[in-house]
């Protein structure tokens, strides 16, 4: 096991123009939800139909994906893998930052979000969101303590119990996030209990997804040493998760193929419903699943797992697009067994096409994230100055390949 | 220094402590602000709390509003609608109109947003079969989604059964809207004015029928009941589901009704003869 130091971002020029364009993109989001909420939601493309739009997809893909950044820190302290342990703090912080991020995003598209403090004052406790709004204020307060316990001295021994809270927590976390669509007993393209499960394996996913691009990512801005193993390494741990994505999805369709009552809303989102099988096809599972894990699996390299966690990220937002905007362009059915005259409100598909705020909007939530990652790692020592492949991950050239990577670092730092 | 810790007489807390604090005797000067701002301050909470204080011991009701039928709704009452579809002529739209017109609803050019409290629609078997033509609004559930969702208790239920919105509550987040198995319930997309005192409308929240629980508390009928009976051929029926002898609880009794949407098991409000 190797001596990590943790230093804070040090780079000059690349974080400041990465700081520049992420302030820039979140001010732009933040200038189209306050056009949003000065017009109205006729500024959207949402309607009475489509009540939950563009905004609703970057929301969620940020808080799924929050909750399964975590995924590299529970892996080192609670089940005890000693090479992802240098990267856990950096893990929370991506967790906690993506977790804002799609928070923000949600509260600024709300019709009312200057509210805020109503929601935070009255509540409905037999709904699912004020369930989650304490599962999502209370994921940051965890994954905060965690964070100090990981980074304080002396309360090291600390960590695995936090850790193993942080854990369950951000299971029950993502069982809540996939209730809110599980638990609506009206829509036929939800409704399934399987919803819970499939958003847990597609926010480990997505989380995992987002932390090698964003690991890589600030290590490459630092010039710091982030060597092939543990990339590789991270990129099958994603494949994983991407075939039990797969798997809760087929489970999901196959249900509904079988029930004689759910064939049509099937055969909407797998055949017939013009955008949502071409999305669930193509983009979902070939690009976002098969082709990463044939990268991962098959290819074993620093690129293709990198450019596999790119697709798993396309993927899971194609996925939540299908999941979010189709389930809701498939009509109610008020009248099973009956043929209903086409209305805007009855017996159609809704058609949908997000409006520029909105998609302004989501990206600024995720400048947000990336904004207060960049921030944190600035200002605390999250980031270790150095990831070395541990002798088990190493190819058999490793003492060349290090010396090659870091010629700034001695031979006995490197070991 | 007179006076400082002689026979237990304390002027100044801090004197005993060493602390060379002055102490007030005749000479020294009233601090006028002081004073100033503690008056000011009193004035102000009077005035900010006295309103409300006097709202709320005025607001209850009183035994003679509860005696004339104005007390707080209970739950001897669950108010319901009876449609006899057979009677509902397809090109007739007398009831969208009446609850527009009641509620200040009206059209903004933009059809997608618009609300709709209340819509005809058209039905039938799927192997043939008759059109039924249909009003739907919201069934006002003994269990409605809409209330078990909504993260803030804006949507609620009220004892007598009538199924609200708060408008002073509602953050807008359309889970509601997501929830109605019946799409009953629309967002407001655009900025409103002019809305009538009755039915407080606004921007960036969730609305739908009220049961024109204006009128009915002032025991009148619905507007789409009314209209229905004057321009329609009276396919609708007002009234209390808990009286038996009501005419909408006899008729219950005597011919078969349907509920939309029976198996989600929600208890409705509004039931639908001949369908």
């Amino acid at each position: 096991m190797q001596r990590v130091i943790y230093q804070e971002l040090k780079s000059e020029r690349g974080f400041w123009l990465a700081l520049g364009v992420i302030a820039l993109v979140t001010l732009t989001g933040l200038g189209a939800a306050l056009f949003m909420e000065h017009s109205g939601h006729i500024v959207t493309g949402m309607d009475n139909r489509i009540v939950w739009g563009m905004p609703h997809v970057f929301a969620i893909f940020l808080i799924v994906a929050a909750s399964g950044a975590l995924n590299v820190a529970s892996v080192g302290s609670v089940f005890g893998r000693e090479a992802y342990k240098p990267l856990a703090r950096f893990s929370t912080l991506l967790a906690m930052a993506l977790l804002i991020g799609g928070l923000a995003v949600l509260v600024l598209d709300l019709g009312r979000p200057e509210r805020l403090v109503v929601a935070m004052t009255n509540y409905n406790f037999k709904s699912i969101f004020t369930w989650n709004i304490f599962l999502y204020s209370g994921f940051v307060a965890v994954a905060a303590a965690y964070l100090f316990v990981m980074m304080a001295r002396g309360t090291t021994w600390l960590t695995k119990p936090v850790g193993l809270v942080a854990f369950v927590w951000r299971l029950l976390l993502t069982t809540g996030t996939g209730s809110i669509f599980g638990w609506l007993v009206a829509r036929e393209a939800y409704n399934a209990a399987v919803m819970a499960p499939l958003f847990i394996a597609l926010s480990l996913a997505l989380g995992t997804a987002a932390f090698i691009l964003a690991t890589a990512g600030l290590f490459a801005l630092e010039g710091r040493a982030f060597q092939s193993g543990l990339v590789i390494r991270l990129g099958r741990l994603m494949g994983v998760f991407v075939a039990a994505v797969l798997y809760f999805t087929a489970v999901q369709h196959l249900t509904n193929l079988y029930a004689a009552q759910r064939l049509a809303v099937a055969s909407f989102l797998l055949w017939s419903g013009g955008i949502f099988p071409l999305l669930f096809w193509i983009v979902q599972v070939a690009l976002g699943a098969l082709i990463p894990l044939a990268l991962v699996f098959l290819a074993s390299s620093r690129t293709a797992a990198l450019l596999a966690a790119g697709l798993v990220l396309l993927g899971g937002f194609a996925q939540l697009y299908v999941i979010i905007i189709g389930g809701q362009a498939f009509p109610l059915m008020l009248f099973p067994g009956y043929e209903v005259s086409k209305t805007f409100l009855d017996g159609s598909v809704a058609s949908y096409s997000p409006s520029l705020p909105e998609v302004l909007l989501g990206l600024g939530g995720v400048a947000i994230s990336l904004g207060i990652v960049l921030a944190g790692a600035r200002i605390f020592r999250i980031l270790p100055d150095r990831i070395i492949d541990e002798p088990s991950d190493r190819p058999k050239s490793a003492p060349a390949a290090v010396a090659r990577a870091m010629p700034n670092v001695p031979a006995a730092a490197a070991r | 220094m007179s006076g400082c810790c002689n026979g237990g007489k304390k002027e100044n807390s801090k004197c005993c402590g060493g602390d060379p604090s002055p102490v007030l005797d005749a000479n020294t000067p009233i601090d006028t602000a002081r004073r100033w701002f503690l008056k000011s301050a009193a004035a102000f909470t009077t005035l900010t709390l006295a309103p409300g204080v006097t709202l709320m011991a005025f607001a209850g009701a009183s035994p003679a509003d509860a005696k004339a039928g104005r007390g707080p709704v209970t739950s001897a009452q669950r108010w319901g609608l009876l449609i006899d579809v057979a009677k509902c002529a397809e090109d007739c739209s007398a009831c969208v109109s009446a609850c527009a017109k009641e509620h200040g609803v009206a059209a903004t050019g933009h059809p997608r947003t618009d609300a709709q409290w209340i819509r005809k629609v058209t039905v039938k078997g799927e192997k043939g079969g008759a059109p039924r033509s249909l009003p739907v609004m919201c069934q006002h559930c003994a269990s409605p989604p809409c209330v078990d969702v909504c993260p803030t208790g804006a949507s609620f239920k009220r004892a007598d059964g009538i199924v609200l919105v708060d408008k002073h509550i509602c953050i807008g987040c359309r889970y509601c809207v997501m929830a109605c198995p019946y799409g009953a319930r629309s967002f407001v997309h655009e900025p409103l004015t002019d809305q009538v005192e009755h039915a407080p409308r606004g921007k960036g929240t969730v609305e739908s029928c009220t049961l024109c629980v204006h009128r009915v508390d002032t025991g009148r009928q619905p507007a789409c009941v009314e209209a229905c009976a004057a321009t329609g051929r009276g396919a609708m029926i007002f009234g209390d589901l808990n009286d038996p002898s009501s005419e909408i609880s006899k008729r219950i009794a005597q011919f078969p009704t349907r509920q939309i949407r029976a198996d989600l098991g929600l208890d409705l409000g509004v039931r639908y003869q001949n369908l």
